[in-house]
């Protein structure tokens, strides 16, 4: 009976939770709070995975409030928005059992409660678009995790943190609004808003102005929210001055499920013939993503501010992931998907580690940070295991990832595709090697601003990330494999 | 004479892409924080009217299923652009928030001077 309702519940519980953090109000209830639903979430999400793969379509519809589609709101879960859930509802429980104490110290007691009521709002939203079928319903989910991101970026303790939630706002919302565009001339075309409905039809008219209008204006406003290279501008100064928590949970998914909605317009609403035979996107695409390897990991070489350098390798990272879906070929695809989830969990880890740094030491810049690695030595090694899985060092999730796209690049005969990957790869070397450089090879001088060492909860999940990203990386069965049937079935196309 | 006859055919979304542009416009253009805000707001309103337009049928009725309402309007769109502006007037409550805080901060919402001092650093 349950198991039936289960797409429902996994937006519902959060929500509710998230009401019910606002009317409590109070720092370690609200924790609780927010911990038992995150913990709830993956359960949820694992047992909807099992579904989806029990089925024989492959496919869960779910009728939101018992209205039949097309009409009424459509949860539809397959294999690829099923490993996107289980990879948000996974990083946001990890982030929950790691955050309260880190969240009193940066936030402050009184806000604390506000944090975890605008992470759950978040943490419904994001896996609100991941789960529904129905256009209008991902904008309205967008809307709810976008504002309750500004909230957290905007709680960071530096007073820059208002001005790039500020900035955020701005460039945000045009993203949500240019989606709204693009969903909009789409009905006008179609007279649907169901994804899978609005494939069907879009069959004869595919070729008329406004719905490649739409398809510019989704692929622009979503690019925005997943800060393509050029459209990056918001996001390293909004990870940099927001919390350490809120920036290891929305770098590791925020921008993720981004990539999924781009997935989802471009493979299973308009289609490859569409998209990649008859449009110049996969040449567009392949071009910005190239630009972002490379201009980004640059910039981050640069920087001294070592969360905003983590951001500037976010863009890049990015990049990778676009990259994937650029060469639009199976194994491409794949690498672009496992690195969807190979990022986050390097991402997690690195900003989770840099959590534990600002708990005790209260640092973010690499000049303060000589011989950290003597003081902490636990931290600073999570920090090098993740840092070498964002290198791609074999043995890693980062190699993996590569691995495929390189080999995907094979497949197109891009040669000096594979020979960019590499190089951009030598990059990360620098800006990984310039810390490392600094915590191992100069003498302590940091002081630390708490005589509590670093808490056990805080110091576990960065370590299991960053464990995970070396298992990750040499059993290959379980993300390699999920992603390749993602690929598969998005190649595939609208059914 | 064509192209007038398709302008007056077409005035709706005339109207809705010269509030789009000048939204737009006026975000990139404008250094002031609640300006900026305004023009975004600007834009969003474009959207309700790209959505409502369409939606209304030239001798349609208001769409009531009973004897005599035979062609009506579509209904759909206006209950969206309910939910839009709903969307709206938070993001607009949420950036004029944003904007006394910085004010608060900073002791200006004016970009140009904000930006003037070295922020990155």
């Amino acid at each position: 009976m349950i198991e039936a309702q289960l797409p429902a519940l996994q937006v519902i519980i959060p929500l509710f939770g998230a009401v019910l953090t606002a009317l409590v109000r109070h720092d370690k209830a609200s924790w609780g709070i927010a911990l038992i639903v995150s913990l709830m979430m993956p359960v949820i999400s694992f047992a909807l995975l099992q579904q989806v793969l029990a089925t024989e379509t492959g496919i869960i519809s779910y009728a939101l409030g018992g209205w039949a589609p097309p009409l009424g709101i459509e949860y539809r879960i397959d294999l690829a928005n099923a490993f996107i859930l289980l990879l948000v509802s996974v990083m946001g429980a990890l982030v929950m059992a790691y955050a309260p104490r880190s969240v009193t110290a940066e936030i402050g007691r009184d806000r604390a409660s506000w944090f975890y009521t605008m992470y759950l709002l978040c943490l419904t939203g994001l896996l609100g678009i991941a789960i529904t079928g129905d256009a209008f319903n991902i904008f309205v989910f967008l809307e709810v995790s976008s504002l309750a991101t500004y909230v957290l970026i905007a709680l960071g303790k530096d007073k820059r943190a208002v001005l790039s939630a500020y900035q955020y706002l701005i460039i945000g919302t045009i993203g949500a609004t240019f989606y709204v565009i693009g969903i909009g001339l789409l009905y006008v075309m179609t007279g649907t808003l169901n994804l899978a409905d609005i494939a069907n039809r879009i069959g004869n008219i595919e070729q008329t102005r406004t719905v490649l209008a739409a398809l510019a204006f989704l692929t622009v406003g979503i690019s925005l929210k997943l800060a393509l290279f050029p459209l990056h501008v918001w996001l390293p100064n909004a990870y940099a001055y927001a919390p350490s928590v809120a920036t290891a949970f929305l770098a590791s998914t925020a921008t993720k499920v981004a990539v999924y909605l781009l997935l989802r317009i471009f493979f299973s609403v308009f289609g490859v013939a569409l998209v990649f035979n008859t449009l110049p996107v996969s040449e567009i695409l392949l071009t910005l993503s190239v630009a972002a390897m490379f201009g980004a990991s640059i910039v981050a070489v640069f920087q001294s501010n070592v969360k905003r350098m983590l951001a500037y390798s976010s863009v890049a990272q990015i990049g990778y992931i676009t990259l994937g879906i650029a060469l639009a070929n199976q194994t491409g695809l794949t690498g672009g998907i496992v690195h969807l989830f190979n990022h986050a969990l390097i991402k997690g880890a690195l900003f989770l580690s840099l959590g534990c740094l600002v708990y005790r030491m209260g640092i973010v810049k690499i000049e303060d940070m000589s011989g950290i690695g003597r003081r902490m030595p636990y931290t600073m090694a999570a920090f090098t295991v993740a840092g070498l899985s964002l290198i791609g060092v074999p043995g890693t999730v980062g190699f993996v990832s590569k691995w495929y796209l390189a080999q995907g690049a094979f497949e197109n005969g891009l040669w000096w595709l594979v020979a960019a990957i590499m190089l951009s790869s030598l990059i990360a070397v620098v800006y990984i090697g310039r810390v490392i450089e600094v915590a191992y090879f100069r003498d302590v001088t940091a002081k630390p601003i708490t005589p509590n060492r670093v808490p056990l909860e805080m110091l576990g999940v960065t370590w299991l990330l960053a464990a995970a990203t070396i298992y990750f990386g040499i059993d290959t069965e379980l993300t390699a494999g999920m992603a390749s049937k993602a690929a598969e079935i998005l190649l595939a196309g609208p059914k | 004479m064509n192209f007038l006859f398709d302008a007056f055919a077409h005035f709706n979304y005339f109207i809705t892409i010269f509030l789009m542009v000048s939204g737009l416009y006026i975000v990139v253009a404008r250094g002031n924080m609640v300006k900026k805000l305004v023009g975004l707001s600007l834009f969003q309103t474009s959207v309700y009217l790209l959505y409502i337009s369409p939606g209304k049928i030239l001798g349609g009725t208001p769409p009531i299923i009973a004897e005599g309402f035979k062609t009506y309007a579509n209904p759909l769109p206006h209950v969206l652009i309910l939910t839009a502006i709903v969307v709206g007037v938070a993001t607009l409550a949420l950036g004029l928030a944003l904007v006394v805080r910085i004010n608060e901060a900073f002791g200006t919402i004016e970009e140009d001077e904000l930006f003037a001092g070295d922020l990155d650093e």
